[in-house]
């Protein structure tokens, strides 16, 4: 135990100031209610769907839970559940294996929703494409509002692109 | 090579040291060869298949065994009139899914296998049509059909399933696991893999050597290091390109690299799924420092697109080496302390003790590799058995532990750790000067080339055939995964069902990797 308290207490607060909203990374010209966005604004739901990455994106969504981007500190949260979520936020390309399995977590999550298409390949379909294997970008499978390019984008890029889904209008 | 000579078989040598060799067999050859190397402990590395009826008049299944002194590659012409080939299971039970793969793939059927239900194959194609056959085009859309895959059911008085999948509560790959369960223990654990197959072999067709090592980069994206490394190991042997030296021991830099902060991860996230946060904390922490360092003197977080076929992109500078030193440093201070906190720590080790646990006999009948496999006895580990530039200079040190238990391959990654910061150190020392990259010769139809490489998670194999203009004919990239994902299924036996995120967790098999 003394081990314990004494890295903690060696190691600090890490946290690093969240990123601010990019309206260019908004893919729609429609945009949730004001009084919702508010709502959301202060406690976020997210749920994340693998819907054909290679992992990469993945490995970056989990590094914006780390001590250095500290997500949750924004009381943005990721949930086990759609019924739980306001947000999904997908990684592509969308295989046609889990074509099905995305649309019915999309319809599982209340309204009213968000979606943020992570990466490269949920963006266009990245490397990967369009083929007998894959849908492709994750808005030819369902409605996308805020898309962050990257292979894979940075954990303040993920966050930018959250951030900006729930970002007020001006 | 001995024990195989008696078969009569004409190799053919791909590369001196370590032998690789290739040879075409007949269907009792082929099976013959897989006994003897079964006999003299040697392993099935990958099995994959090809249509060569432009190039050859048929189709043909390539098995990659590892013997005592290399790797043989064993190619077997099917013919289309009767598209099967002899079973091999029986010998390496590993090679059940990878033959079903085969099937849904080109069509070519493993002779009276026990088990012949799809792999690979969903709905995305009808059952009928094989994409890796030349007449297959890439972009088309099929319809899906109805999935209604048969499940082994178990019966019994108080048995239920519980279906988890392929959306995951946590933030990981997609698959679908179906636990049947008396109580809390499981009595069995059925996997379903495939939901991330995104045609990446029929992608590779026809793209430029250059081109494809992108792809490669992208097979699995937490290997990335390793897979770039094995495709430009199989380009530059089918074209007969030397890298530069200083090329290959920083590729080797990387690749530890990347199994440290592969490492660090997997130790937080362990710790996390025990309910102890303050390792996930710290440890992500110490991976985040590392990424960093990477973004900054390797311009990516996870060093993708840096090594490529004749070399890698450019040369580390001075202040690169100054500041890994500076962090290796760091990590050699911070790391004990907190083994000393898993380790003291009652709780943490009650839920990693016994857990998940594979038996070395186990491990060694089904055929478990890498770190898994380290874990559970299964002293092997290329960097020590077939060291090339430049581990031959390196002597690694393998690290490997008897329990086969999640505590096992928790301290199994703590060695690992160690050892590579000792390699990197002595890399960055004795690393020879000169040119980081040279142009990749080129190549002419039908050469052949094999990249093989111990990445964090066990040995990845990328097997490569070159059509003219430098293009590729056939790329088979093989992930480990492939080996240790049917163990999984036996590691969770009588667990409770609440133990399976953390056993899960401790293999951290790639679904996108073996899905392709």
């Amino acid at each position: 135990m003394y081990h314990l308290l004494k890295k903690i207490a060696a190691s600090g607060i890490k946290s690093e100031p969240p990123p601010i909203a990019d309206e260019s990374l908004r893919a729609t010209s429609t945009r949730l209610e004001a009084a919702v966005l508010q709502r959301f604004g202060r406690s976020l739901a997210i749920r994340q769907v693998d819907a054909g990455s290679c992992n990469g994106c993945e490995l970056e969504i989990h590094a914006t839970t780390n001590p250095y981007y500290n997500l949750e500190g924004l009381g943005i949260h990721f949930v086990a559940s759609p019924r739980h979520a306001d947000m999904l936020l997908v990684t592509g390309p969308v295989s046609r294996h889990m074509k099905v399995a995305l649309e019915r977590t999309y319809e599982a999550t209340p309204d009213p929703k968000l979606v943020v298409a992570i990466g490269d390949c949920g963006c266009t379909g990245g490397i990967f494409g369009e083929s007998y294997a894959s849908c492709g970008q994750v808005s030819n499978v369902i409605p996308v509002d805020v898309v962050v390019p990257g292979c894979p984008p940075t954990p303040l890029q993920i966050m930018q692109g959250i951030l900006t889904a729930v970002a007020l209008p001006k | 090579m001995s024990f195989f000579t008696d078969l009569d078989i004409k190799t053919q040598q791909l590369l001196a040291q370590p032998p690789i060799l290739q040879a075409t067999v007949n269907p009792q050859q082929y099976r013959a060869v897989a006994e003897r190397v079964q006999q003299n402990g040697g392993r099935l590395v990958a099995l994959w298949g090809s249509d060569d009826r432009e190039r050859e008049m048929n189709m043909a299944v390539h098995a990659a065994l590892a013997f005592q002194e290399g790797l043989l590659w064993l190619r077997l012409p099917v013919g289309e009139g009767r598209p099967v080939f002899p079973d091999l299971a029986d010998i390496f039970p590993v090679a059940n899914r990878m033959q079903r793969a085969i099937y849904d793939l080109l069509g070519l059927r493993a002779d009276k296998a026990v088990d012949e239900r799809p792999w690979l194959r969903h709905t995305a194609w009808p059952a009928d049509s094989f994409p890796l056959r030349r007449d297959f085009e890439l972009e088309q859309d099929f319809a899906g059909g109805f999935d209604d895959y048969p499940f082994v059911k178990v019966e019994g008085e108080g048995v239920h399933e519980i279906p988890v999948g392929p959306v995951h509560a946590g933030i990981i790959e997609p698959g679908h696991f179906r636990f049947s369960i008396v109580g809390e223990r499981v009595l069995r654990l059925e996997e379903r893999l495939g939901y991330v197959h995104k045609g990446i072999e029929k992608r590779f067709e026809g793209m430029t050597l250059e081109e494809g090592v992108r792809l490669a980069g992208r097979v699995s994206g937490d290997s990335t290091v390793a897979y770039a490394w094995a495709y430009c190991m199989a380009a530059e042997m089918a074209t007969a390109t030397m890298p530069p030296s200083r090329a290959e021991w920083l590729r080797a830099l990387l690749l530890e690299r990347e199994r440290i902060a592969n490492h660090l991860g997997d130790l937080g996230y362990l710790g996390n799924d025990a309910a102890f946060a303050f390792g996930l904390a710290q440890f992500s922490r110490l991976k985040e420092d590392m990424l960093r360092l990477n973004h900054t003197h390797f311009g990516h977080r996870y060093l993708m697109d840096y090594i490529i076929p004749g070399g890698v992109v450019r040369n580390i500078s001075a202040e690169g080496i100054a500041a890994i030193r500076q962090e290796i440093e760091v990590l050699q201070r911070e790391l004990p302390t907190l083994k000393i906190i898993y380790d003291e720590h009652a709780g943490l080790q009650d839920r990693f003790l016994t857990t998940g646990q594979v038996t070395p006999q186990l491990a060694a009948k089904l055929g478990l590799t890498g770190l898994t496999g380290r874990a559970s006895g299964q002293a092997v580990d290329l960097r020590v058995q077939f060291p090339g530039v430049p581990y031959d200079r390196l002597d690694v040190h393998m690290a490997t532990h008897s329990n086969g238990d999640v505590a096992a391959r928790v301290s199994v990654r703590f060695d690992e750790i160690v050892e590579s910061l000792r390699l990197i150190e002595h890399i960055i020392e004795h690393m020879p000067e000169g040119e980081v990259h040279v142009p990749v010769n080129c190549v002419t139809d039908g050469k052949c080339g094999v990249g093989w490489v111990e990445g964090w998670r066990g040995e990845i194999l990328v097997a490569l055939e070159t059509t003219q203009d430098n293009k590729i004919y056939r790329c088979h990239p093989h992930d480990p995964s492939w080996q240790n994902w049917p163990l999984l299924e036996y590691a969770v036996i009588g667990n409770i069902v609440p133990d399976f995120p953390l056993i899960n967790k401790s293999f951290n098999l790639s679904y996108s990797g073996q899905d392709l």
